[in-house]
């Protein structure tokens, strides 16, 4: 009995897992092979590789859906693995280029001679604006002063009709629940840059200085921006912070900048890099900024996420600087920056930076 | 069970010498209940009262009425005993409520993203609406047959060893670290995993074969755990006929104690897949997460079901709905797999074991 | 273990494969004493950085122990709480169904509990959060408007439902299964004799279970108790998606304020970690397997010490 029973039971073991799984082709359907280009004959081919800013992630997946499809040669990846893990393997030369929350230190600069054989260059290619979202039933519109927002993250105001909420907002009806501040509780580029806008326009009430993972102990922590908005949702008496895109029907702040309350909109967005500085050491080529996170020009909204782009100024073959130059020129572009914005909410860069970027872009080259 | 009452008596007190002690009839449980949920409708209907307010409310009055009741017609050891049926039951329905309502929620909310373009699409190229889960089904797929095919053999040959070989110092060490290895946290397998590739592959190593081995870890004890007891089942009388025959104790082992406990180590190893499968934090940590098909596990990213149902919660995309919908379609896919799994292993052992009773 | 060979005059003759065979399988077991040193050794080697890193390099602490207590005590308090769900409901629904179900009914009421344990970590952290935790909320109001006089009540309550207790809650059910498989196999080994002894003596049923069935089973449940504990323990994705956490201390269980575990924090400041970082998160994982093996340690020693069974003679 038992010499029939074994392959019979094994063979059902065997036969069971594959209906479970229960997969019949062999490549996925929207992954189409690359023969069937559409004309437009593209050169490029080969596979860029890319790693660094979860923030970027939204955006990267249309920059690379539109590349890829006007080039059906290429394959990019992109590693989401954070902005810090990004920049170490993209200065371990594991990667050809990475997508960064913040510029190449000094040091990193150092080190990226040596990888690049030459300087890395940056320039930014996605700016997000993040909304400070809130769920207050019958509140539209909320008003916030920095100093305000800054002392409502800080746990310093608790009460949604505390004075100096009343006092930015005349006309609301303030109810006099409980605020519940939400924050990130990984680590995200979101927080650094939030807090960086907090230390900056709030600099006595926020006394944590600009930090990637949340400083205080107090509030509701959630993982993910989808984890923000759902706890910001989930509850009454809320206020979080989080890509404006992701914020849904949820009420959003105005924020005062200059006199004037101002929203999270992409257009307003997007004329911070007019009124920002370069940061220090930025060059033609290292297109960096120092964000100013407290303009006085009317209309313009100073909580955004800028995002860098970073490739070498050398590669070892021609192949892989046409690649790399073809890409980047991409994400730059109106096109690609239409697609992300679409796809991410971001803001486009503007055509100032976007000159400036091409330029570097144009003056990569083979090493040899 | 012989606690039984053999009839109903009558439950007034008219006869004072009995045989045994007034029972309540049968029916007045019951009644209870029926009147408990009649008084739940109403303060439901009429006074407005929440569901679960109600329920924990008609629950309570049902058990105090019920051992009042029984208190004073059957006597305080009864009531006692009334009282611990009615715990027990409870219990039992306090446990299959979650797993009712988490059911439902996957099953109504993963239903509508399910379609055939959903389990045939990778998300490369994806933005928004669209994409499905074709490259992680692939990833599970490939990280835990590679799991089992390193897990299979180690387990088995374990457990024969530690059966039919083991005394001493050696076996009982190893029985007792297969008992600790299956309660390593996964994430720490995950941690193990890493910790392991990155010495041979640097900084930031992520592949298919990495999530294979934290598995394994996670998966040898439990296929350790089922062959020994599997193979403890096989009669003695069983392995001495096979020897008094001339047969040479690994063929003994091969031909004779192995078939008969087959079934039952299939079962175990079916369920102990099940177990991995749905395993994201150490797949998180070295598999990591791509949107595109990847069928070689030593080299890149790849995507598995676990780590996408959490990476579609947590960077849905914009706008956020269809990445929501996504991370419910797969969790009703992978939901689907495993009870299929566990089913798979049910009916093989009902099957195919072989009967202890003539 | 005892082995089954038939010691003595009547050995069978030796083969190549009898010296093959043995061999084989012997050195698979040896592949799990090199696996778990490894695990040790790896984690170990990979961690030790974190110990001797400067303090401006460990995020939010000035050393490695301060780090890793708040999440330590957070890792604990939540196992602890999903005890005290798990083992009064596993205790009585082993006992529904080793001694109140109908016999038909019983393996697969069994089966149903086991499905708990099929589903995976990260759809308990989906149902957490999108279903369980908003409906706690009114309970953690209730809780903090009339009880905040006890400690653990104090509030203020979370708007969210996503608090310790929650998440502490959806660990109890996790662990439910584990727990309740052990207890049931233990109460149904009582012997027979014991029970029909005492009801014979006129017992109730419930009589007969305080006097039989728990006696015999106590170690059972405690050791069954210690390895959901150990389960408990470790359990990363579901609570990192249902908790909200602060990394601080506090005996507060329905506030938005809450301790975070080990095991969550790694799956969450992994992915984006990089540096030193990985290190001081690799060693919080060795914390959390050293704690988690001193647990199951002891689980086995309390098992150990009863007879084991085995249905070969």
């Amino acid at each position: 009995m038992n010499r029939i029973l074994r392959p019979r039971a094994a063979a059902f073991g065997a036969a069971a897992l594959v209906v479970a799984v229960g997969i019949s082709a062999c490549s996925a359907s929207n992954e189409s092979d690359s023969s069937t280009s559409d004309g437009t004959s593209s050169s490029l081919s080969g596979d860029l590789n890319g790693a660094g800013s979860s923030a970027q992630e939204a955006a990267m997946a249309a920059w690379k859906a539109g590349f890829q499809s006007s080039n059906p040669d290429v394959t990019v990846n992109y590693d989401a693995v954070g902005s810090g893990g990004g920049r170490e393997q993209f200065l371990a030369g594991g990667v050809q280029y990475a997508g960064s929350d913040d510029y190449l230190a000094d040091d990193e600069a150092t080190k990226a001679q040596k990888t690049c054989n030459g300087e890395a260059f940056e320039y930014p290619v996605y700016v997000s604006p993040i909304a400070v979202i809130y769920n207050l039933p019958g509140v539209d519109g909320l008003q916030l002063t920095p100093a305000t927002l800054a002392s409502i993250f800080a746990g310093k105001i608790t009460k949604w009709n505390d004075p100096a909420i009343t006092g930015d907002n005349p006309d609301a009806k303030l109810p006099s629940s409980n605020i519940t501040p939400v924050h990130r509780s990984d680590e995200s580029g979101t927080t650094g840059n939030f807090t960086d806008y907090l230390s900056q326009a709030a600099p006595q009430q926020w006394t944590y200085g600009p930090v990637e993972s949340w400083p205080i102990k107090s509030g509701e922590g959630a993982d993910g921006t989808s984890g923000v908005v759902s706890a910001v949702k989930g509850g009454d008496g809320t206020i979080g912070y989080a890509d404006a895109s992701q914020a849904g029907d949820l009420g959003k702040a105005l924020v005062e900048v200059g006199g004037e309350f101002v929203g999270p909109t992409p257009e307003a967005a997007s004329q911070i890099l007019d009124v920002s500085q370069p940061a220090p050491g930025a060059t033609d080529t290292n297109i960096t900024i120092e964000v100013n996170r407290t303009p006085s020009e009317a209309g313009v909204y100073p909580i955004v996420l800028v995002s860098y782009q970073m490739v070498c100024s050398t590669y070892d073959s021609q192949d892989t600087v046409d690649l790399v130059q073809g890409f980047a020129s991409y994400v730059i572009s109106a096109d690609g920056q239409q697609a992300a914005s679409q796809a991410a909410g971001s803001a486009p860069i503007t055509d100032s930076i976007r000159q400036q970027a091409q330029a570097a872009i144009d003056k990569i080259s083979t090493s040899s | 069970m012989a606690t039984q009452p053999p009839t109903s008596e009558p439950t007034t007190p008219k006869f004072t010498a009995r045989l045994h002690s007034p029972q309540l009839p049968r029916w007045v449980p019951w009644a209870l209940v029926a009147g408990a949920v009649a008084v739940g409708l109403a303060l439901h209907l009429m006074v407005g009262w929440g569901w679960a307010l109600t329920i924990v409310a008609c629950w309570l009055g049902y058990v105090v009425v019920l051992v009042a009741v029984s208190g004073r017609v059957e006597g305080r050891r009864k009531a006692k005993d009334r009282l611990a049926t009615s715990l027990v039951t409870t219990a039992f329905v306090l446990a299959l409520l979650p797993l009712g309502s988490l059911l439902w929620q996957v099953v109504s909310n993963g239903l509508p993203a399910i379609n055939s373009s959903f389990l045939n699409s990778s998300m490369r190229n994806v933005v928004g609406e669209g994409g499905g889960i074709f490259h992680a089904l692939w990833g599970t797929l490939i990280v835990t047959s590679l799991a089992a095919l390193m897990s299979i053999p180690i387990g088995l040959a374990t457990g024969i060893y530690l059966v039919e070989y083991g005394n001493g110092r050696m076996a009982r060490w190893i029985t007792f670290l297969v008992d600790v290895m299956t309660g390593i946290p996964s994430i720490v397998a995950g941690l193990f995993a890493y910790a392991l590739f990155v010495i041979f592959f640097g900084e930031g190593v992520r592949m298919g074969f990495g999530g294979a081995v934290a598995l394994s870890v996670l998966m040898i004890p439990l296929v350790v755990r089922s062959t020994e007891e599997m193979l403890k089942l096989v009669p003695n009388e069983l392995r001495e006929a096979s020897y008094a025959l001339g047969v040479p104790k690994w063929r003994t082992i091969v031909k004779v104690v192995l078939p008969t406990a087959i079934a039952g180590i299939i079962t175990g190893i079916t369920i102990a897949i099940a177990r991995v499968i749905g395993e994201t934090a150490p797949l998180l940590i070295i598999c990591g997460a791509t949107d595109s098909v990847n069928f070689n596990p030593f080299d890149g990213r790849m995507m598995t079901l676990p780590v996408y149902i959490y990476s579609q919660y947590k960077n849905p995309g914009f706008p956020p709905e269809f990445g929501i919908e996504r991370a419910w379609g797969a969790a009703l896919v992978l939901t689907v797999i495993v009870m299929a799994l566990n089913l798979v292993a049910r009916l093989i052992s009902y099957y195919f074991s072989p009967k202890t009773k003539a | 273990m005892t082995s089954h060979a038939v010691e003595g005059t009547h050995r069978p003759p030796r083969s190549v494969g009898d010296r093959v065979f043995p061999a084989l399988v012997t050195a698979a077991g040896a592949v799990i004493l090199v696996t778990l040193a490894g695990v040790a050794l790896f984690l170990t080697y990979e961690g030790l950085p974190a110990l001797t890193a400067k303090a401006a390099d460990i995020p939010g602490a000035d050393s490695f122990a301060a780090y890793v207590w708040p999440l330590l005590y957070g890792t604990l308090l939540a196992s602890v709480l999903a005890l005290l769900f798990a083992v009064p409901v596993s205790i009585g629904v082993a006992l529904f169904i080793s001694h109140f179900a109908p016999r038909r009914l019983a393996s697969s009421l069994g089966y149903l509990v086991d499905l708990l344990a099929a589903v995976p970590s990260i759809i308990y952290g989906l149902w957490g959060i999108f279903f369980l935790a908003p409906r706690l909320v009114p309970l953690y109001d209730w809780l903090a408007g009339h009880l905040s006089w006890i400690p653990f009540f104090a509030g203020p309550a979370s708007v969210t439902g996503r608090t310790i207790l929650t998440a502490g809650f959806v660990l109890g059910v996790m662990v439910l299964p584990i727990m309740t498989s052990i207890c049931r196999e233990i109460f149904l080994q009582t012997p027979r004799l014991h029970e029909e002894a005492a009801l014979a003596l006129g017992a109730t049923r419930w009589e007969m279970i305080r006097m039989t069935v728990f006696p015999y089973g106590r170690s059972g449940i405690v050791s069954g108790a210690m390895l959901a504990l150990g389960r408990a323990l470790g359990e990363t994705i579901a609570v990192a998606t249902i908790l909200s956490v602060s990394n601080v201390v506090s005996l507060n269980l329905i506030s938005s304020t809450n301790p975070g575990t080990i095991a969550a924090n790694i799956a969450l400041k992994f992915p984006e970690a990089s540096g030193i970082e990985v290190n001081i998160l690799i060693a919080t994982g060795l914390v959390l397997f050293i704690v988690t093996f001193l647990v199951n340690f002891l689980a086995r020693a309390i098992v150990g010490r009863r007879a084991e069974f085995s249905g070969a003679n």
